[in-house]
């Protein structure tokens, strides 16, 4: 999961936020969490794609996948090819 | 009848930002324009997290603006009263090129969404007004250099025509290796004494190569 902070920080330029200030549960998108927007998403699509090689077929399940770091790291580990 | 002042401008070039002619911050250990932008943003305390998803050349506006607007000469304005009239050479060539770089391999093909909605010179504008809530009239042009006769005729004509009290007006460009803005703020609340600064083509020519 440390790697997965590293790579969201890397690709949607959170800078000055380090990998221990993301709670594995947080909400990544909304108020509560890191404020994540709808650009953010693509991001981490594309994230998804090049890194682990991994395509959602159904952008509607990004709102699941997306939820935390917990979740997309559990998707990635089901889905890694 | 009323006629727009000039209330300050804000030049950014060479590692240094000027606020009405006198330089306020200088980071000539900055080794690029990214550096440069960063530190700039650390010394103004602006603490909006938005800044860092920005592309250079918004990065370059939006500091300049924050310069402009930290006294909040809008505060007794609405929102649709004060325009954002913009304008460079480069467009948003930089970001553009990034972007291209981006699709042009097939074999390593990963458009990033985050990179290309910033290949249009006036989300730069949508930056400064999303960040200051302002909803007046908003344009960006394209010329080879600033054009100071074009912008105070455009935007006197704006305010004669009751569509703004207040605009921000400028030049904010971006090359590879080199940037520069020059950024204003005009209203019609200055008091018509030696000091004003008369929001006309000459005088604008005069504050642009202050720091030439």
């Amino acid at each position: 999961m440390q790697k997965l902070k590293e790579q969201i920080i890397e690709q949607l330029n959170l800078e000055d936020m380090e990998p221990e200030d993301i709670g594995e549960n947080d909400p990544l998108f909304g108020d509560e969490g890191l404020g994540l927007d709808s650009i953010d998403a693509l991001e981490l699509i594309v994230l998804l794609e090049k890194e682990y090689s991994i395509k959602i077929e159904n952008p509607k399940d990004g709102q699941k996948i997306f939820y935390s770091i917990h979740t997309m790291a559990e998707f990635i580990q089901d889905h890694k090819k | 009848m009323k006629q727009l002042k000039i209330k300050t401008y804000c030049h950014i070039k060479n590692h240094q930002i000027y606020v009405d002619g006198q330089v306020v911050f200088s980071a000539p250990e900055a080794d690029s324009m990214k550096k440069f932008l960063k530190l700039a943003f650390k010394h103004i305390k602006s603490g909006y997290a938005k800044f860092y998803k920005m592309d250079e050349i918004s990065k370059l506006g939006f500091i300049a603006a924050e310069m402009l607007l930290k006294n909040k000469p809008y505060s007794d304005l609405r929102p649709e009263e004060v325009g954002v009239v913009l304008s460079n050479a480069q467009s948003t060539l930089v970001t553009d090129k990034l972007f291209q770089e981006s699709i042009q391999n097939n074999a390593d093909f990963y458009p990033s969404p985050s990179v290309f909605v910033y290949t249009l010179p006036n989300i730069m504008i949508g930056e400064i007004c999303i960040r200051y809530e302002l909803r007046g009239e908003q344009a960006f042009y394209i010329f080879e250099n600033f054009s100071a006769n074009f912008m105070a005729n455009y935007i006197n004509h704006l305010f004669l025509s009751h569509k703004l009290k207040a605009c921000i007006g400028g030049w904010v460009d971006q090359s590879p290796g080199n940037y520069e803005a020059f950024l204003y703020w005009a209203d019609d609340k200055i008091a018509d004494d030696q000091t004003s600064i008369r929001h006309t083509g000459n005088e604008l020519e005069r504050l642009y190569n202050l720091t030439a």
